[in-house]
């Protein structure tokens, strides 16, 4: 009794927490969205927004993009990780999570001097005659950004994943006719679902609502969703109602996108360490 | 190369791991439609074996030759073997029945094939009504008959099983052992399995391999591995043995512990030092008037069938089964016929 009643009361602080800064905050949100700037409930902050279908359309796409590459890089890695020896993958996995503990502003400036039109890759092609090449401000420089930002994300849950699948599952597969694309279709693949499902949300998420990689590699011309919403609070274009109108749209795109990778598999999180 | 009925053949198999030989120029030669057991302790290289024949291994030296083609540099997917593992490794991602028609579906046939075969085989294994199941909601048993199924399905020429019943408990591994006694019977295909339970091996095998240190110590038939050691680690692996030193003085007459004894070996030197070998249940127990040899008892251990007592004998521990059981402290005289003496040469082991 005593116990039950200690250990319901132990999540007090945070759920004093989650309510002062994350339900009321939110409330205050779905407020600004649905008002105009007189404080009247209005719909056109929300109709407003089809005027910026491009944006929000570049934005899916670029993270989506980005999260393909993810995806496609951090198999292979995942898969040889999960069958080093203990010792080795603990050496690997510092290694994967290292960038990680570098200044995220610092590990997107740095690809800025080197994709740079005088950067550092086109001096070294200038050295053979090619280029300059433009990459920076491109949106191939942005998706580079978020693959760079956001692969470890990506491979640490297809790891863990893959840690659970027995080498002895694997032989079978082969022992019974499998080749080496069918081990991967029929086996691998469904075995790391939970973890694919985790990562691709990881991955998406973040990338579809950030403006920092956009801002730096991306120039002007490669407004995302969440450069857009940076504009309305802090830019030029001070709009407080339509700010918060792209805020809940943005957050209801990632809601229907979440509960799309969950359903692809229950254990959806188990992989997030 | 083919010889007369032969299905697998090892022809000096070296494999190392870490410069380490675990296999150490393995020969052996396996015929059709045989119940064949590599048996030794862990780390003698039967399962080792077992994966060369599968695939999984490359060995470093050697050939492997099934139905008398080289297959040493053919992928496991492509040989006409198929193997039980020692964790059954299930798929846990599909339920009973298609983890059965798994390898049907690869090789793309019909529906209603896949459908016949399956039910077939699980039925066969006595896992009728169980198609629907999940993986992880079996027993341990049940995973068992549906690893066997699934190599079954696939009609391999040889079945590869690597201790399948090891993580079940007695009973059942007992009910199992005569399972896949019968299974092998009834399909007609060579069984290759390895264990380290003596008795499994002794109860189920046609052929027995007995292994250790990466080398083949014996092959023969159930009874000839038990009553024919023909060394030391053989004698002692296989059940209880006394083990003792002796000198053959001549053909049919061995000496050992202050006596001499008739026995039923020749062709050795004459006063060739040799290990005399006598099973616990043959030794006689008498008086000690009678006895050839003289100990004395220090343990009596009641085991059911019989009583096991340990003999001091000139400070050999002799070990003696015997339906009556005489007291601790207690001087006793020890007999052996002729036929219960088996003389080996020595090993340098």
């Amino acid at each position: 009794m005593l116990k039950s009643k200690t250990s319901r009361w132990a999540a007090a602080p945070y759920l004093v927490w989650m309510g002062v800064f994350i339900v009321v905050p939110l409330f205050i949100v779905i407020y600004f969205a649905l008002t105009g700037a007189k404080g009247s409930f209005t719909l056109d902050n929300m109709a407003q927004i089809g005027r910026y279908s491009s944006v929000f359309a570049r934005s899916l796409i670029l993270a989506a993009e980005a999260t393909v590459i993810c995806l496609i890089m951090a198999f292979p890695v995942g898969y040889s990780l999960s069958r080093l020896r203990v010792n080795k993958q603990h050496i690997m996995l510092m290694l994967v999570m290292l960038p990680m503990w570098m200044n995220f502003l610092l590990r997107t400036y740095a690809w800025m001097t080197l994709l740079e039109n005088n950067g550092l890759i086109n001096r070294f092609l200038g050295m053979f005659g090619i280029g300059p090449l433009q990459m920076i401000n491109t949106a191939g420089a942005v998706v580079l950004g978020m693959v760079y930002n956001y692969l470890p994300y990506m491979i640490l849950p297809l790891y863990t994943a893959m840690t659970k699948i027995d080498d002895s599952i694997i032989e079978a597969a082969q022992d019974l006719g499998c080749n080496t694309l069918h081990t991967l279709v029929k086996i691998l693949i469904p075995l790391s679902a939970p973890g694919i499902a985790t990562g691709i949300t990881m991955v998406f998420v973040p990338s579809v609502s950030t403006f920092i990689i956009s801002r730096m590699l991306g120039g002007g011309s490669n407004l995302l969703i969440g450069d857009l919403i940076e504009l309305q609070f802090l830019g030029n274009s001070y709009n407080l109602n339509l700010g918060s109108a792209m805020s809940l749209v943005l957050m209801v795109i990632v809601l229907v996108f979440m509960s799309f990778t969950s359903s692809f598999d229950e254990s959806e999180m188990e992989g997030v360490m | 190369m083919k010889e007369e009925n032969l299905i697998v053949s090892l022809k000096d198999i070296v494999v190392e791991f870490d410069g380490e030989k675990v296999l150490d120029g393995l020969s052996l030669d396996i015929h059709d439609k045989e119940f064949v057991t590599f048996l030794g302790p862990s780390g003698c290289g039967k399962t080792t074996t077992l994966r060369v024949i599968a695939g999984f291994i490359t060995p470093k030296s050697g050939n492997v030759f099934f139905d008398g083609k080289d297959i040493a540099d053919l992928p496991p997917y492509k040989r006409h073997v198929n193997t039980v593992f020692q964790k059954y490794a299930l798929f846990p991602h599909l339920n009973v029945f298609e983890n059965v028609a798994f390898a049907l579906r690869l090789k793309k046939l019909p529906e209603p094939e896949i459908q016949s075969k399956v039910l077939n085989m699980l039925s066969t294994v006595g896992l009728k009504g169980f198609e629907r199941r999940n993986i992880n909601q079996l027993s341990g048993g049940q995973q068992q008959r549906v690893a066997i199924a699934r190599s079954l399905v696939n009609e391999p020429r040889v079945l590869l099983l690597d201790e399948p019943l090891g993580a079940l408990d007695l009973k059942l591994r007992k009910q199992m052992q005569l399972e896949l006694k019968r299974l092998q019977r009834e399909l007609k295909i060579t069984f290759i399995y390895v264990t380290h339970d003596q008795e499994e091996a002794l109860t189920m095998s046609d052929t027995v391999v007995v292994m250790n240190g990466g080398k083949i110590q014996q092959i023969g038939t159930p009874e000839d591995i038990y009553n024919e050691p023909c060394n030391a680690f053989v004698a002692r692996f296989i059940g209880d043995s006394n083990i003792i030193d002796g000198v053959m003085l001549k053909d049919y007459l061995v000496a050992f512990g202050g006596n001499e004894f008739r026995c039923v070996d020749k062709g050795f030197q004459h006063d060739e030092s040799v290990q005399v070998v006598i099973r616990p249940e043959d030794v006689e127990i008498t008086t000690p008037e009678r006895g050839a040899l003289i100990g004395r008892v220090k343990d009596v251990i009641f085991k059911g069938v019989h009583f096991e007592m340990h003999v001091d004998m000139e400070g050999y521990d002799w070990i003696v089964h015997s339906t009556q059981a005489s007291k601790p402290g207690e001087m006793v005289g020890l007999n052996i016929g002729p036929d219960e003496i088996h003389i080996m040469r020595r090993t340098e082991v």
